[in-house]
């Protein structure tokens, strides 16, 4: 392994030479020789960067790189004076002290997790906090209808401001995030993960609207760990590693060298992004017939229509899908239905039929599912890791009195923590102080330590950093290896095709394709995944 | 598990554990092997062996000894005396139970405002049907205690099957049980079994008086008159009790950590474990001989034995029981909690059964004490009783909290409403302190839990060894978690494990090495 970082690393000292000289304003923004310190911690180590007007900037790096604490020290989150180094904005050094300094400025952040009220309208929601007011402090709402519509024009939506907002998609709602932008004058917009709960379409919308408002000035941020976004978009990036600036470059949108930032990002190359691996799938384990499931909340609608899935022995099995295509549901469904209605269909455990009512059954004959988002569906925040550990299989560590046995807990949650390779300083931790790949392996870990046969695991490596990612890659490979069979649900569409041995494509609640990672390419399952065939494709084996 | 299993799984080669040999952890085989740190470091270790968990859960307790210590002081030595201290347990019995119950309900992440009212249904409901129809004592309480588990499954039933939150559910019952109290009283007390009274009202059987006496133990003092003895003597039951609780306490602990240095080589240092028993037991022996050396005829309540045999129970239950973590992990995260196999109806339904269960042996202990079932039997108590399950630190978005806990947070009500009525301050004045002892409680709790902000602990040693505490990479505690003991302690522990593991190191065991 080479040292790249040596090789590819900027002095920041070049680039900020290069700075002084420049006279004209061509840079909106101007971070110089940026470090914040927590305690303990260098979280930012002399980051310089430099991003010109009407760009689209994107920052790379992996978890814990520094670039949310490089995002907030700009914002005022980290107000002027816990940082040293200085922030020049428009060619004039800025001292923000909170967020409201920076938006009245016109730069705005729009975090990954968004921050609308569900309950709300969408006018009620973009002039929260910055209300249309006429005389007497009343609230004007034909005011503030009237400019949210010309808001939502420009962004490209055309619905009622008095749509609330539990109403629209995800995408809809990262929409109306950027017009509450634009409602405050944002002339430096930054977006953290934008994309990282949109599907392609919602995205590419997204990404229009970036180069539209790129056109009309505004400078665009965008943190991203997806680099073929990053590649269709920037204009320039900059990677960050350990809290330094390894590279920033000028880029042609669509000219991107990906494995370089893959790089300069991990510090090694990527040429293998997923482990290779020979599969030697045995019998069939697991297989559902003919699978139906109703919409709770819409009745007639189905979310899964006469599924019929199976998977060998040592196979790992993809399930290749836009959002919302019904993967999950599916998921959760067999899953002791765990959600959905039950309309008909059967699951046959190593060739025999069975009944999962509940997802403690489902449990109990070994199978498990690693769900997604595992902050909302996966873990316990408030729990320490070894209880995450053994929270799926308390009996596992019971003593015959039915208690649970303290030395058992730990041993257990120990093993597992080798096994994974979880770093934590003890397994006393609580699972909130984890990093997200980290946070994953303790899912994963909770998931295994009832010893399943049939591991369905949903967006497993969604939101973790580029090495972790490799590590659960190699840890299915190896579960498989030991004749589990592996069902792996993901919107990435590469690594199916690098980890998985067979995929099946769904389309709206059905099945629309199977066919060996082999011969798969990722156009022909997206074609898959976006067609609905009339006629139902053979499944069966 | 197999055993085969996935010991190739490791993706890596095996991380040396950097963690485990940083300095905090050595005390293994006891301060002769903690040469690790400097002196003032081993005396923060020290502290935090002895104050396993973290030092913040020990603040009420601390609150609590310098409250009875206050009040000690300003009452002239009235405070901490046999017959005070008796009165104090008997007075707030009811209260202490309905919080262990009140405790699961808000740790399951809703609250039961129908405690009281459901007390008062069963004292009255028992003691009428007693008297009409001549029922035998423990009839009448299987009865109380049958009602008690009638009204839970209908508290349970709209709770978990019809999905109606708690708050609407036992604020019904709050309101229509006292109805119904009225109602079956016709507004006038009835007396329950006199066998009642006499449990409700006894203390542990009077045994080794005069021989104690006579060896000159106890206070001294004018007793009955013809107490030929200048001494009172000790209630030798009393006393066998505390010194059963002292070895018990003793030696699970000492098992535990023997246990733990078995299967991990790594445990608490031995001298502080046996400081700590030290500590306890004293306090333990010294509250058990108050009780014992009271007036003849006097000793441990009965109440308040089985106050302690709940405790037990209950504290088994929530920590060491399937059903105590489903109650944690549905208050913790519902939907997650569901995904993992446990049943979110079932886990409600027997919360709430158990807290009505609970609500009438209160009615039923409380009825026997005040020798009558009157019509406003068990008002207002839900509020005290949730009021000690907040000020013992557990979260009122759920997911957080202990029985000990929660028992400590009841004898400080207790404490204060024992103590200021010693001072002479009125009922009036009393309500107005605990109200803002409340929210001082949890806003000190608040305050100590935020993010990043470091325990005491933490400060000391930080003071000591130069140590840093946590940034905000290792520290992220959910804001919406802050509210309660047992989130993450971000003590000395974790300090010196960031030292150990940089990003770089990390980063080092994360590159897969390709041969």
């Amino acid at each position: 392994m080479t040292t790249l970082s040596q090789q590819t690393m900027v002095p920041p000292a070049v680039l900020g030479e290069a700075q002084d000289t420049a006279i004209a304003p061509k840079y909106v923004l101007e971070m110089r020789h940026i470090t914040k310190e927590f305690p303990g911690v260098r979280a930012l180590d002399d980051v310089t960067m430099a991003v010109r007007d009407s760009d689209i900037h994107a920052i790379c790096g992996e978890n814990g790189a520094g670039k949310s604490t490089l995002m907030k020290v700009l914002s005022g989150v980290h107000p002027f004076g816990t940082y040293t180094g200085e922030i020049l904005y428009n060619g004039e050094l800025v001292t923000f002290k909170n967020i409201r300094e920076s938006e009245a400025a016109g730069i705005v952040i729009i975090h990954q997790e968004l921050a609308l009220i569900p309950e709300l309208s969408i006018a009620e929601n973009i002039f929260l906090c910055n209300e249309v007011v006429g005389r007497f402090g009343i609230i004007d709402w034909a005011k503030a209808y009237a400019q949210t519509s010309d808001l939502l024009h420009q962004v490209g939506l055309n619905i009622d401001p008095r749509t609330p907002i539990k109403n629209l998609g995800v995408g809809q709602q990262q929409l109306v995030e950027i017009a509450k932008a634009l409602s405050k004058n944002v002339q430096l917009l930054i977006l953290d993960e934008p994309t990282s709960a949109l599907n392609e379409e919602d995205a590419e919308t997204l990404f229009n609207l970036m180069r539209d408002l790129k056109r009309k000035g505004v400078t665009c941020i965008m943190i991203s760990h997806k680099l073929n976004e990053i590649a269709q978009v920037a204009d320039a990036i900059t990677i960050l590693r350990d809290g330094k600036t390894v590279e920033t470059y000028p880029v042609v949108p669509g000219e991107v060298d990906v494995d370089r930032i893959i790089r300069a990002m991990v510090g090694r190359s990527l040429e293998n992004r997923f482990p290779s691996h020979d599969s030697h799938p045995g019998d069939v384990v697991f297989e559902v017939r003919d699978w139906r499931v109703e919409d709770p909340n819409v009745p007639g609608r189905l979310l899964c229509k006469d599924i019929s899935l199976y998977v060998r022995a040592g196979e790992i099995v993809g399930l290749a899908g836009l959002m919302g295509a019904g993967r999950t549901e599916f998921a959760r469904s067999v899953f002791g239905r765990n959600y959905g209605i039950y309309l008909g269909g059967e699951i046959l455990l190593h060739g025999s039929p069975l009944t999962l009512k509940s997802v403690e059954q489902a449990i109990d004959h070994r199978i498990s599912y690693v769900s997604e988002d595992r902050k909302m569906l996966g873990l316990n925040l408030l729990d320490d890791v070894k209880a995450t550990t053994i929270s799926a299989w308390l009996k596992g560590v019971c003593n015959p009195l039915g208690l649970l046995d303290p030395h058992k807990v730990r041993s257990a949650a120990e093993e597992y923590r080798e096994k994974l390779g979880i770093k934590t300083a003890s397994v006393d931790v609580g699972v909130s102080t984890l990093s997200g790949g980290n946070q994953q392996k303790v899912v994963l870990a909770k998931w295994l330590f009832p010893d399943p046969d049939v591991l369905i695991l949903d967006e497993p490596t969604r939101g973790i950093d580029v090495g972790a990612k490799y590590e659960i890659y190699r840890i299915m490979q190896q579960l498989a290896d030991q004749g589990k069979a592996v069902i792996m649900i993901s919107s990435e569409l590469p690594e199916l095709l690098g980890v998985a041995d067979r995929i099946y494509t769904i389309c709206e609640g059905a099945v629309t394709g199977e066919m060996p990672a082999a011969e798969a390419t990722q156009e022909a399952l997206m074609r898959m995944m976006t067609t609905i065939t009339t006629t139902a494709p053979a499944v069966a084996r | 598990m197999s055993s085969d299993v996935e010991t190739s799984l490791t993706t890596d080669p095996p991380v040396a554990e950097p963690v485990a040999t940083a300095s905090s952890r050595e005390g293994a085989s006891g301060p002769s092997n903690a040469g690790g740190g400097s002196p003032l470091q081993r005396v923060g270790k020290f502290i935090s062996d002895m104050f396993p968990g973290g030092f913040r859960q020990y603040t009420m307790i601390i609150a609590l000894l310098a409250l009875i210590l206050f009040f000690e002081y300003k009452s002239d030595g009235k405070m901490v005396t046999s017959a005070n201290f008796q009165g104090l347990i008997a007075a707030n019995t009811h209260v202490l139970i309905l919080a262990i119950g009140m405790l699961m309900v808000i740790v399951v992440g809703h609250i039961d405002l129908a405690v009281g009212s459901t007390a008062g249904l069963v004292g009255v409901t028992m003691a009428w049907m007693a008297r009409e129809y001549s029922l035998p004592w423990y009839i009448a309480v299987l009865v109380g205690l049958g009602l008690g588990l009638l009204i839970g499954a209908w508290q349970g039933f709209f709770l978990a099957k019809v999905g109606i939150p708690g708050f609407i559910t036992t604020l019904a019952g709050l309101i229509g049980f006292r109805g119904a109290v009225i109602w079956i009283s016709h507004s006038v007390a009835i007396p329950p079994p006199v066998e009642l009274y006499h449990f409700a009202n006894g203390s542990l059987p009077d045994w080794g008086r005069e021989w104690t006496a006579s060896l000159g133990l106890g206070s001294t003092g004018r007793a009955a008159n013809d107490w030929p003895y200048e001494h009172f003597g000790l209630n030798v039951v009393t006393l066998a009790l505390g010194v059963a609780i002292i070895i018990a306490f003793c030696y699970t602990t000492l098992q535990g950590r023997s246990r733990q240095l078995k299967a991990s080589g790594v445990a608490p240092s031995l001298v502080a474990v046996l400081a700590r028993l030290v500590a306890v037991s004293a306090v333990i022996g010294f509250v058990f001989y108050l009780f014992a050396s009271g007036r003849p005829g006097t000793g441990f309540p009965l109440t308040g034995v089985v106050l302690l045999v709940l405790v037990l129970v209950y504290h088994i239950i929530t920590e060491r029981t399937p059903f105590g973590r489903h109650i944690y992990a549905v208050g913790g995260n519902k939907a997650a909690a569901a995904l993992t196999g446990v049943s979110v109806p079932r886990t409600y339904f027997l919360v709430m059964l158990n807290m009505s269960l609970l609500a009438a042996l209160v009615g039923i202990l409380f009825t026997g004490r005040s020798n009558s079932a009157f019509p406003s039997l068990g008002n207002g108590w839900e509020l005290d009783a949730i009021a000690s399950v907040f000020i013992g630190g557990a979260a009122v978005s759920g997911g957080i909290g202990t029985v000990v806990g929660t028992m400590v947070g009841g004898m400080v009500m207790a404490v204060l409403n024992s103590g200021l009525s010693l001072l002479g301050v009125g009922s009036d004045k009393t309500a107005v302190i605990k109200g803002l002892v409340l929210l001082a409680a949890v806003a000190f709790d608040i305050y100590n839990k935020q993010q990043g902000r470091k325990s005491l602990i933490g400060r000391i040693m930080e003071g000591f060894s130069g140590t840093k505490s946590e940034s905000d990479e290792v520290a992220v505690v959910p804001a919406e978690a802050t509210t309660a003991a047992g989130v993450v302690e971000t003590g000395p522990e974790i300090q010196a494990n960031i030292d150990g593991i940089t990003p770089a190191k990390l980063r080092d065991e994360l590159t897969p090495t390709d041969e």
